[in-house]
């Protein structure tokens, strides 16, 4: 069984999953990052492999993708940088990234290589659903590896359906129509996660983007399984750097 | 002609698709299911041609150069796309996309710029049809296109810097397509070439195809042939390209030539030359040919004309050149100024840098005097008058 689907099980509210950029602020924090995300509690972490052109992304994640290209991380040194992350720690791990970096890196392997490391699921935001189906499905399967889908407030109810079958691990709730550490408010979603919470998809759900502290985490999870911080925790390690102690104080703050 | 339409989803052969995230989905869904209907329809395509014709000033000229033909030893006609309002060809797609928009209910317009051309005939046509308007341009493009800059404003855009990446056309258009998802139900965008999800490349290719429609019946009046041997046109995105080729496309004569910008030449790392240097990848959207790095970064081109400074090309040139159906070539940067110096000097015109491509690309041709060439001349060179000025 998968370890997202284990984590679920154990767990049915308040998951906290982090997301980071691999190769940022220095392109070996990876594995640290991992593990001191591990140590401090969290239920998920996930590894963006960047990209040169994030449409989806906020300056925050746009920046720390430039940072991380510029330290000369690419796909291969990650998967290389994660070759032993099962001997320290068994976290959910979810890779996050755009469709070109695997598309070069070639679809196949790129599954193979996840397999591979023993990384649990993907989340490729500009991926249509139509091309999963016809052409990743069988390898994502094949591999044991969830593909997480994303929706968002104005994702029609008959696609939401489609996407919750589609879609192994949990259903990434994208909080309000914006890209990445955007300010919308949170309040005046509280009609499209009451819809999401009355559907009873068969997948839970992670609330996520604009989630930045703790009062945003705990209106999250009153709606869902729990919430995936980004920007503000690539904020606080640019601002913090990547120690133990700034980690802990990070997490802490969102669940104290 | 049912070579340049894409499948239901969106593709030239493998080309194109809406590699989008979720956030643009129903937005781009909209426009999938909509653009063909009203395109078609009668009101629109009587609007779009009245204005075509009363505010746009076409048909353009298509005109018989004749000291370009003793030049070169064939007969050169250029299609003078240059004569349109604003300058360019570009406002024939503004037009279309605004009229388009208007239909879906949306109130405010947002389109990314590269030369300026295209946010400025954005801008001349939210003036004239009310409508709010942002236009995105990479900081480098602010300053190597200032008079494009200053027309946007005075016709009451709003000109936003694009401040990432190698803030140029490629960042200009991310930064449009992320307000467009933070502003997902009131706003259009009105990309400005055959780039983009699915069915942008299409319904800017349909816009665009006016100008092989009118070269067509004005080769007819003027060599009694519709088809002429070479169209000729300039590559960024590739709209003014594809609107040259449209109705010629495997006519069975027409040899269609796209010339991509070499900027410094293809091997100086400084150059924006997609076919020669590019890998099959997906950017803005849709899978076409682009520069990238092995892992999948994407390059940052370079070219002296701010308009074909793009790492991409459309999903149609992907297909119209893998499947040999037109050719594409690039020349430099130093053979695009001489050419558009040396047309100012004979022909009295002065060309759009991007333009000047087209026109260069004569010098590497071997051609017969009964030879018909069409130079699809995109726009004039008034915004291109500090670069020519150091050149000088
Ligand atoms: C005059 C002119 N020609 C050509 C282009 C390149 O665009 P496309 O390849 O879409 O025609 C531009 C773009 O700004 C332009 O202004």
């Amino acid at each position: 069984m998968n370890r997202i689907d284990t984590r679920f099980q154990q767990k049915k509210n308040n998951l906290l999953s982090i997301y980071f950029t691999a190769g940022f602020p220095h392109l070996n924090d990876t594995l640290g990052i991992i593990k001191q995300l591990d140590e401090a509690g969290v239920d998920m972490i996930e590894i963006g492999f960047p990209f040169s052109d994030p449409l989806a992304d906020g300056p925050v994640i746009q920046q720390s993708s430039g940072k991380a290209i510029a330290n000369g991380i690419t796909l291969k040194l990650l998967f290389e940088q994660l070759k032993d992350v099962r001997q320290h720690t068994q976290i959910p791990l979810i890779l996050m990234g755009y469709m070109n970096p695997v598309l070069q890196f070639g679809e196949k392997e790129f599954f193979r290589k996840c397999k591979e490391i023993d990384i649990d699921g993907v989340i490729l935001p500009d991926m249509p659903l139509v091309y999963f189906e016809s052409k990743l499905k069988t390898m994502v399967e094949e591999n044991n590896i969830a593909n997480i889908l994303l929706i968002t407030p104005e994702t029609g109810t008959e696609r939401i359906h489609q996407i919750d079958n589609l879609s192994k691990g949990f259903v990434y709730m994208v909080s309000s129509n914006s890209i990445t550490g955007g300010n919308k408010t949170m309040d005046v979603q509280t009609d499209y996660f009451n819809k999401i919470k009355d559907m009873n998809l068969k997948n839970p759900t992670l609330i996520g983007f604009g989630i930045k502290n703790k009062e945003t985490y705990e209106n999250a999870c009153k709606y869902s399984n729990g919430a995936i911080i980004g920007t503000a925790f690539i904020e606080h390690l640019k601002q913090h750097g990547t120690k133990k102690e700034s980690i802990q104080t990070f997490i802490k703050n969102i669940r104290k | 002609m049912n070579h340049i339409k894409p499948d239901k989803y969106g593709y030239y052969g493998e080309f194109g698709g809406a590699f989008v995230p979720e956030m643009l989905y129903p937005n781009v869904k909209e426009l999938q299911e909509h653009y063909e209907q009203i395109i078609q329809s009668d009101s629109f395509q009587k609007e779009f041609k009245s204005l075509l014709s009363d505010y746009v000033g076409r048909p353009t000229p298509l005109f018989f150069s004749k000291n370009l033909s003793a030049q070169f030893g064939a007969q050169i006609y250029l299609k003078r796309e240059d004569l349109n309002h604003t300058g360019a060809h570009k406002i024939n797609n503004a037009i279309g996309q605004v009229l388009l928009a208007k239909r879906l209910n949306k109130k405010r317009i947002i389109a990314e710029t590269g030369a300026g051309q295209h946010g400025v005939a954005t801008a001349t046509v939210c003036a004239l049809m009310n409508m709010d308007c942002t236009i995105f341009m990479g900081e480098i493009d602010i300053e190597r296109q200032k008079p494009n800059v200053e027309r946007m404003r005075i016709l009451g855009a709003k000109v936003v810097a694009a401040t990432s990446g190698s803030k140029t056309l490629k960042d200009a258009t991310n930064e449009a397509i992320r307000e467009w998802i933070n502003n997902p139900v009131d706003t259009h965008y009105i990309i400005g070439s055959v780039v983009g999800p699915h069915p942008y490349p299409d319904l800017v290719a349909q816009f665009q195809s006016v100008i092989s429609e009118e070269i067509k019946v004005q080769l007819k009046e003027k060599t009694g042939d519709e088809h002429p041997d070479y169209i000729i046109a300039c590559m960024g995105g590739g709209s003014n390209a594809i609107g040259a080729f449209y109705h010629f496309i495997d006519n069975g004569k027409t040899k269609l030539i796209a010339v991509e910008a070499g900027g410094e030449g293809v091997n100086s790392g400084k150059t924006a030359a997609t076919i020669a240097l590019g890998k099959k990848g997906i950017i803005h959207g849709s899978k076409t040919y682009l520069i990238q790095t092995d892992d999948g970064q994407i390059i940052e081109p370079h070219s002296i004309s701010a308009g074909l400074d793009y790492p991409g090309i459309g999903p149609i040139h992907a297909y119209l050149h893998d499947s040999g159906k037109a050719e594409v070539v690039n020349v430099t940067d130093q053979e695009a100024l001489d050419a558009g110096f040396h047309l100012s000097k004979i022909d009295g015109i002065i060309p759009a840098l991007e333009s000047a491509h087209a026109l260069a690309y004569l010098h590497k041709m071997t051609l017969k005097p009964s030879d018909v060439v069409v130079i699809n001349l995109s726009g004039r060179g008034d915004k291109d008058m500090l670069t020519y000025q150091k050149f000088m």
